[in-house]
């Protein structure tokens, strides 16, 4: 079955079945592999990408289910928060292995965009559900704390 | 310092993984590995430079050959520093990429194979590198003087810069090809650690851009081949139950799905695309030979494992007096048990492997991390030479010890699917072969379930007389190719390592070993032994410290005689954390200190307890001694990273059986630590000049004890049994 998605605004068609995870469709189907696979029910966020501005999973996101929603993916973000997020990653190294960090930048984005100036409170929930088994948390807050700070610079 | 100059690998070869002997010529090998047949020209083109270790290409970067896996710890940028310091490289031009599977060239000094492990890469490598950056350097000179007919002695090196008084001046990749024409230097001279400008200082991570836009092109997971099939197995639900056989009509019918392939660990759904093959595998029928698979419950495994430890055991080689006789005389004897549970090591990235078998030759795209143990057993199974099997080593989402495999088994499983595919007339194809996460958790080489039994006799002021100890647990060396070099007179020294002498002056110690059977996989988990020695040998000392009345930091330092790195770590620990310092209503501290891998780590976690009374780890302070130190920033990312590690598993992980099916599948059942888990951390390293020591692992085993240790100054009571959430904890 032919289903048309918008993916970081352009619009793309995929033929497949209705109940294919969006993630999949995103992998192997465009080959867009910044979203990664790491649980495949919802339970640890790399796979986080936004729909209409909002991050979910889309491991649990079905294709048939997104409509005329626009989806972002780590290949598409733009944007002030996105920029100031990927710069904070950087400058303080945040990664360690990075498999997880598609996802821990798309929940960060979506936390800057909506809160500009989290406290850690606001940080423990918006990214309590992105897991790093290298466990970077300490340098993942941190660094939205900083990027909070470059986008009010 | 000089002393390691000299002989740089006596203090760096990790005792623990000398399974595969250095050979005589090893330190030789350092020279060897410069001077290839060949090597200088490998790129094959006139404008570039290529050593085994360092290319230059013409459009000025400069690649650093990494030989070793990165699976986060950072080994690439290690790596990266110590070439770029000796070539005085601009920060700017260095990239890494992995070296090809080639053992010849690129063997873990340590290990004399291509691998990683052991927190070895940094500690191997760092005079091996640093010479091939040295050597690139002396030959980028040796082309400047060359083209502008001047003495050598007169170009300067910044920056990635030659230049000269003259006004001449050149970047790295305008002299690249005219340097691989010079001759490689036997012994170049290497820097002072005075002229050091990125080791020990600062060097950014050279992945850090990358895997902040997606990691594109990083994993293997996310490796993508034209005409690609994706592999997904139905595993066996009891290890190591066969596949008696199969009804494969439903999983078939889902569309994508193109064959259904039995191996010996399962049966593979090969399909189009990665979802409809996890589809179809939930469909197929399989039925399982139980007969040689394990079918016990792990509360019967672990008494098994209580029941050794109250037996006679195989001696342990060190140790030292007869604790039995100063135990017997003894004015009390303190005897404690301890049990821990099988750990996953739950990888962000779980396995995956692409193949492509054309009947000649093989090649893998994985994050390979024994290069030369896979080719070997990826070419027994396919019938080739090893060096018909090229591996492109790929960034790993992490490890942990979970890619390490002394029976390489998952490059063996996509060999066989591939084998079966050619076998039954298929044209050669790539293969990925995708681990789920219930495929990982369920999967089986966890660290092994140990049991240990302290009995550790006192006189009447609470001084130790004797202690005996005694360890239970499969052994992870027993049965592999590194048996022979890691096991003696039936001991496993990674079942021991920790406990087989202790850095405390004690009048007398001995201990013994005992090794479990058992068809469950096991495998190394992040610090190996010390994930459970590091616990027992650091908690008994705090319990003891009480017995004798004594500060549990005054009592380590009193005895700790021979080797005062541990002081080292453990007053700079304690001073930062303000360990003799009044805490708050409510706070609790407690202090461990392991040696792993050679380098030397105390943490002290400070812990308050939530209202539903489970534990909350508020900061821990962490003191490293790792020799000299090549990149600070990475250290204090491992160090977190490791203490993050531990303490996710000593809070909730534990991996249980119920009649021999594991009972945890996912992440809703095997709790990852996670964001609102994670204390405050500081790090702070202790100055060295001593030999660069690993990072991965050492942060991993005190932080289990230290907090165990403050909950007991909380409670008066020590946990035995992990994990936390056991005891209403966590």
């Amino acid at each position: 079955m032919s289903i048309t998605l918008t993916i970081n605004g352009e619009p793309r068609t995929i033929d497949a079945d209705p109940e294919t995870p969006l993630l999949w469709a995103l992998r192997d189907e465009l080959g867009m592999t910044g979203t990664k696979f790491g649980c495949g029910i919802a339970q640890c966020g790399a796979c986080t990408v936004h729909l209409d501005g909002t991050p979910v999973r889309s491991c649990q996101t079905f294709i048939g289910d997104v409509g005329d929603a626009s989806i972002t993916t780590i290949e598409g973000i733009d944007g002030k928060a996105a920029k100031a997020v990927q710069a904070a990653w950087q400058e303080l190294e945040v990664p360690q292995c990075g498999y997880c960090q598609s996802g821990q930048i798309m929940a960060a984005t979506a936390l800057l965009a909506e809160t500009p100036k989290p406290s850690d409170d606001d940080i423990d929930t918006a990214m309590d559900g992105n897991v790093c088994r290298c466990a970077t948390y300490a340098r993942i807050r941190q660094a939205i704390h900083l990027a909070a700070d470059k986008m009010e610079a | 310092m000089l002393h390691m100059l000299e002989n740089p690998l006596q203090s760096a070869v990790p005792s623990r993984r000398t399974f595969l002997k250095l050979s005589a010529g090893a330190a030789g090998g350092l020279m060897l590995a410069l001077r290839m047949p060949g090597s200088a020209r490998a790129a094959g083109d006139d404008a570039s430079f290529a050593q085994p270790f360092v290319h230059i290409r013409p459009d000025n970067t400069v690649v650093v050959l990494n030989k070793h896996q990165d699976m986060g710890q950072g080994n690439a940028t290690g790596l990266a520093t110590l070439v770029a310091d000796e070539l005085d490289a601009d920060i700017a031009q260095v990239t890494a990429e992995f070296a090809p599977a080639n053992a010849a060239l690129y063997k873990n000094l340590a290990f004399g194979m291509q691998g990683t492990g052991g927190s070895t890469a940094i500690a191997n490598s760092f005079m091996q590198y640093r010479q091939a950056g040295a050597a690139a350097k002396a030959m980028l000179i040796a082309a400047a003087a060359e083209d502008w007919g001047v003495p050598a002695s007169e170009i300067k090196v910044e920056k990635g810069v030659l230049s000269h008084s003259n006004g001449k001046s050149a970047t790295f990749g305008d002299l690249a090809g005219l340097a691989a024409k010079q001759e490689v230097p036997g012994e170049p001279v290497l820097k002072k650690p005075e002229d050091w400008v990125y080791i020990g200082k600062d060097f950014p991570r050279v992945d850090a851009a990358g895997k902040s836009h997606g990691s594109i092109g990083f994993f293997g997971m996310d490796h993508q081949a034209e005409n690609m099939l994706v592999a997904v197995l139905a595993r066996p639900p009891r290890f190591i139950a066969v596949a008696t056989g199969f009804n494969d009509t439903e999983a078939r019918k889902v569309k994508g799905v193109v064959d259904v392939v039995s191996v010996p660990s399962g049966v593979a759904v090969l399909a189009t695309s990665t979802w409809p093959a996890i589809k179809a595998r939930g469909l197929l029928d399989v039925t399982w030979d139980d007969s040689k698979a394990e079918t016990r419950s792990t509360e019967e495994m672990a008494r098994e494992l209580a029941d050794m430890t109250g037996k006679k055991g195989l001696p342990v080689a060190k140790g030292h007096g007869d604790p039995e006789a100063a135990l017997a005389s003894a004015a009390r004897v303190i005897e404690v048990d301890y049990s821990f549970p099988f750990l996953a090591h739950a990888p962000m990235e779980p396995l995956d492997i692409t193949v492509l078998f054309d009947g000649n030759s093989a090649t893998f795209w994985t994050g390979s991390q024994f290069q030369t143990v896979d080719q070997m057993v990826a070419g027994t199974v396919l019938g080739l030479t090893p060096d018909k099997v090229a591996i492109n080593t790929t960034w790993a989402g992490g490890s942990f010890g979970r890619r390490a495999q002394p029976d390489s088994h998952y490059f063996a499983e996509a060999a066989l699917i591939a084998k079966a595919r050619l076998d039954a007339g298929n044209a050669p194809q790539p293969i990925k072969v995708v681990w789920t996460r219930e495929d990982d958790i369920k999967g089986g080489y966890y660290r092994p379930m140990v049991a240990h039994k302290a009995r550790v006799g006192l006189d009447e002021n609470g001084n130790v007389v004797g202690w005996h100890h005694r360890v239970a647990s499969k052994s992870i060396m027993i049965g592999t190719s590194f048996e022979p070099f890691a096991v003696k007179d039936g001991v496993d020294s990674t079942s021991v390592e920790g406990v087989d002498e202790l850095p405390y002056e004690l009048p007398a110690f001995q201990a013994e070993a005992h090794n479990a059977e058992t068809p469950v996989p096991v495998l190394w988990w992040r610090s190996v032994g010390h994930t459970h020695t590091g616990y027992v040998a650091e908690t008994m000392i705090d319990r003891l410290a009480k017995e004798a009345g004594e500060d549990p930091l005054d009592y380590r330092l009193k005895r700790i005689k021979k080797d005062q790195r541990y002081a080292g770590v453990l007053k700079l620990a304690a001073e930062k954390a303000g360990w003799k310092d009044p805490l708050p209503d409510g706070r609790y501290r407690g202090i461990a200190v392991v040696k792993s891998f050679n380098s030397y780590v105390a943490e002290v976690a400070e812990i308050s307890f939530r209202d539903d009374g489970t534990v909350k780890v508020e900061k821990v302070v962490c003191a490293v001694d790792c020799g000299i130190p090549v990149n600070p920033k990475n250290i204090e990312a491992q160090m977190q990273s490791g203490i993050g590690y531990g303490l996710g598993a000593i809070l909730r992980n534990e991996v249980t059986m119920t009649d021999g099916v594991v009972d945890q599948e996912n992440f809703d059942t095997y709790l990852p630590i996670r964001m609102t888990d994670m204390p405050e951390i500081e790090v702070h390293i202790v100055p060295s000049t001593e030999a660069p020591t690993g990072v991965g692992e050492p942060g991993t085993p005190p932080i289990g004890p230290a907090v165990a240790n403050a909950i007991a100054a909380a409670k008066g009571e020590w946990i035995t049994e992990l994990p936390l959430s056991k005891h209403g904890l966590a």
